[in-house]
């Protein structure tokens, strides 16, 4: 990626980061590209920080499964319960957990050196687990509303009567069933791929005008440039953690909002 | 230079016909299988741990609680029954000591009797001692009264009275009728 870049900015002028930087190769010629590894890796590195500390499930937690404790607790408590409420959450929380971890991890990838690839910054794979969310809450809700009872209480607004349901029911149909997986799908993406994109675009202006280009003035913009990138980085870390929490907030939303009795 | 930038990129972009809002099939499938398996050892393997953890701890703090409360209902218990006691215990003391009151004003009224009959018998006994040596007295009396009455009046007459029997009698007349006057 960014290596294959630096060597193509090197040869024929000033780098250009785009769309192509998130076009890698497969590896080793094969049809496997690197996020389908990043992928797979954080499953087994979820599942086996998690197992390792969940597994004493003792009364009084070690410092590890106090840290577990910590993640698990936030999710459950501070978004499960908080938003469906301590009647229903319950079985949401494993869904939820696995959710936040997921994005958070494959987020997170973006700024781990070597790594240094944001998985969600590839579409296909925000949509697939928004894709999941929508599946979850639309189920949750005509489950227990039926298939009708909960298009009803998903398009028709409490309270509303006449002609003016002609213009609000399609609107409701639209924001609260169509729109919502294309949403989740599009914030997460977007930020990931506008953040890596922002990341590349100061760290190879800032390497192309400090080593690459002869004006003094130049150096001192690759210097700007390079400090820019750092500082980027670091607001990229909290929006890496901002997005996965918001991407799991949303979901428990529209959970609880679909299992809601009154709208 | 940045717009340049950007420009020269979604120039290149169309070049390459490269659109990153086209998911690629293979990803979301792969997206969706890990994150199923993700989703499964979650759900089987970790949240359940955590969970009993949870459960545990609040089994814990309630069993504290509970013994807590027991503790102190026993606490409770013993306070009452140790009132209870101290109070019988009090009303004990308080008859044992009105007991010994009345028995103390009985044994006070016991002794005084005692003692009244005690003196009641002294005197009693005085005075028939008394009564007796009076009348020894008196008869010891009688006798010589009457004997030196005769011999003072058979000097007088003087002549002896031996008929002693007819002189008894007449002394003893006498003395009767000196008694009777007296009395």
């Amino acid at each position: 990626m960014t290596l294959a870049s630096i060597a193509f900015g090197a040869v024929t002028g000033p780098p250009s980061p785009g769309p192509s930087d998130f076009d890698l190769p497969g590896i080793a010629g094969s049809a496997v590209t690197k996020p389908m590894v990043l992928v797979a890796l954080s499953v087994v590195i979820i599942v086996a920080l998690f197992y390792a500390m969940a597994r004493p499930a003792a009364v009084v937690p070690g410092r590890m499964q106090f840290a577990g404790e910590l993640v698990y607790g936030f999710v459950r408590n501070g978004i499960a319960r908080e938003n469906i409420g301590s009647h229903d959450f319950q079985k949401y929380v494993p869904f939820l957990f696995s959710l936040f971890l997921f994005v958070l991890v494959n987020n997170f990838y973006g700024i781990i050196p070597v790594i240094q690839f944001p998985t969600m910054s590839h579409i296909g794979y925000p949509l697939a687990i928004a894709v999941l969310s929508w599946l979850v809450y639309n189920g949750a809700g005509i489950a227990k509303k039926g298939f009708l009872g909960y298009l009803k209480h998903e398009t028709v607004p409490a309270g509303m009567k006449g002609p003016i349901l002609l213009l609000l029911v399609p609107l409701e149909f639209l924001s609260n069933i169509l729109l919502r997986p294309v949403t989740l799908t599009l914030r997460l993406f977007a930020t990931m791929f506008a953040g890596h994109l922002l990341v590349i675009l100061f760290a190879l202006g800032g390497e192309y005008l400090l080593l690459h280009s002869d004006p003094v003035l130049n150096k001192v913009a690759g210097v700007f440039s390079v400090v820019l990138a750092i500082g980027i980085s670091f607001l990229e870390i909290l929006i890496m953690f901002l997005q996965a929490y918001v991407f799991t907030l949303l979901t428990s939303m529209y959970i609880s909002e679909a299992i809601a009795d009154e709208h | 230079m940045i717009s340049t930038l950007v420009f020269a990129a979604a120039e290149n972009a169309e070049e390459e016909e490269l659109n990153p809002l086209i998911p690629h099939l293979a990803e979301i499938v792969i997206g969706l299988v890990f994150f199923a398996i993700l989703l499964l050892l979650i759900w089987k393997v970790v949240a359940p741990l955590f969970e009993k953890a949870y459960a545990e701890r609040t089994a814990a703090i309630e069993g504290g609680i509970e013994e807590a409360q027991a503790a102190q209902k026993e606490a409770k218990a013993a306070l009452e029954q140790y009132t209870a006691q101290l109070a019988g215990a009090r009303h004990e003391a308080a008859a044992i000591r009105e007991e010994a009151k009345e028995q103390g004003a009985q044994i006070i009224a016991e002794l005084r009797a005692q003692a009244q009959a005690e003196a009641e018998r002294i005197t009693t006994t005085a005075h028939a001692q008394v009564e007796a040596e009076r009348a020894q007295v008196l008869a010891q009396l009688k006798g010589e009264v009457g004997s030196m009455a005769t011999a003072l009046a058979g000097r007088i007459v003087g002549e002896v009275l031996d008929d002693s029997a007819a002189q008894k009698r007449t002394v003893e007349r006498f003395i009767a009728e000196l008694e009777e006057s007296a009395n």
